[in-house]
């Protein structure tokens, strides 16, 4: 399935969830905020949300900046 | 330098007692190993940072950060008021309190903010429970829209941002510290501590400082150098500044006018 992470279509396992997003990115979950179609979704919910084709995910952290 | 009055002046913003009335940035530092140590020789308890997507392999800046600092996230990027409420909710679910300095910029040359855009932003995230501090053009109409919407303390620009040249809006900014009720956090512009410590003598709250310190052969000393301009202006402020003699009206003499050797 192809999901949309950060505005790049990437092909995924079918049924992977956030926390494998994470794992590709080679990210720590404490410093990340996800978005899974526009929602916010909790660090604590990361592995019980399963994506489906044609999703849309943000991943943001903090950088530097004033 | 540290007496007694500086001790009792603490900054109540958000109902937080700040000591320290410089706030630092994170952005542009050659290494971003380097942030600690600008902390520490700053003073200062507060530390903007921006909000972005991860690109894979990328680390954030957060390891940097001194974990006794506040983290106020600035809506950089934000467009509308609409984006800047989705920038401060990503950044209050990073878990890191919800202060949020709102930042909305459409024009990529100059980077002034958008006033209407920015109260509208300020009046969305007070209802939410943020502490909102707007970064906006020293124009009073906005800082009153800002404050009647709730607003923690009003951030006028000095210059536009990244410039380094000063207090160019100082009158504006003079109008503002008279006329609102709010702090007065001097961002953007500053370029120098001298400019940083005028600030503060004019009534200024506390300043905003990144790319000065930031873009320094070395930012640690000039961060100390700024923590101590403020604390300067800042006293200075609270001890009220002697009359100033007009000019073409001669001189008045410090030394006694009598009992001259002869």
């Amino acid at each position: 399935m192809n999901v949309t992470i950060n505005g790049k279509t990437e092909a995924l396992p079918e049924n992977a969830n956030l926390a494998a997003i994470l794992t590709m990115y080679d990210c720590q979950p404490k410093t990340v905020v996800m978005e899974h179609n526009g929602n916010i979704v909790p660090m604590e919910a990361f592995a019980k949300t399963v994506l489906c084709d044609g999703d849309h995910i943000e991943m943001v952290h903090f950088v530097g900046g004033g | 330098m540290s007496c007694e009055a500086e001790k009792t002046d603490p900054l109540l913003l958000g109902g937080v007692a700040l000591e320290s009335r410089l706030f630092i940035g994170t952005g542009k530092y050659g290494a971003d190993s380097l942030i600690p140590s600008v902390a520490e020789a700053s003073g200062a308890q507060v530390i903007t940072v921006a909000m972005r997507r991860v690109e894979k392999g990328q680390q954030g800046i957060t390891a940097h950060i001194p974990k006794t600092m506040r983290l106020l996230p600035n809506t950089s990027g934000a467009r509308t008021a609409g984006e800047a409420v989705r920038l401060a909710r990503l950044a209050r679910a990073a878990g890191c309190g919800d202060w949020i300095k709102i930042e909305v910029i459409a024009d990529s040359r100059y980077l002034l903010p958008d006033g209407y855009q920015t109260a509208k932003a300020v009046e969305m995230l007070v209802r939410e429970g943020f502490t909102a501090l707007p970064y906006i053009n020293p124009d009073l109409y906005v800082a009153r829209d800002c404050e009647q919407a709730g607003a923690a303390a009003i951030m006028p620009l000095g210059a536009p941002i990244g410039t380094n040249r000063g207090l160019r809006t100082r009158e504006m900014i003079a109008i503002l510290i008279e006329e609102t009720d709010l702090p007065i956090v001097v961002d953007a512009g500053i370029g120098r501590p001298s400019q940083a410590c005028e600030a503060m003598e004019m009534g200024a709250a506390a300043c905003l400082v990144n790319t000065a310190i930031a873009s320094a052969d070395d930012p640690v000393r000039m961060a100390a150098a700024f923590g101590r301009a403020v604390q300067a202006g800042r006293n200075a402020w609270l001890a009220g500044a002697g009359a100033v003699k007009a000019s073409g009206d001669g001189a008045e003499a410090s030394s006694p006018l009598t009992g001259f050797l002869r």
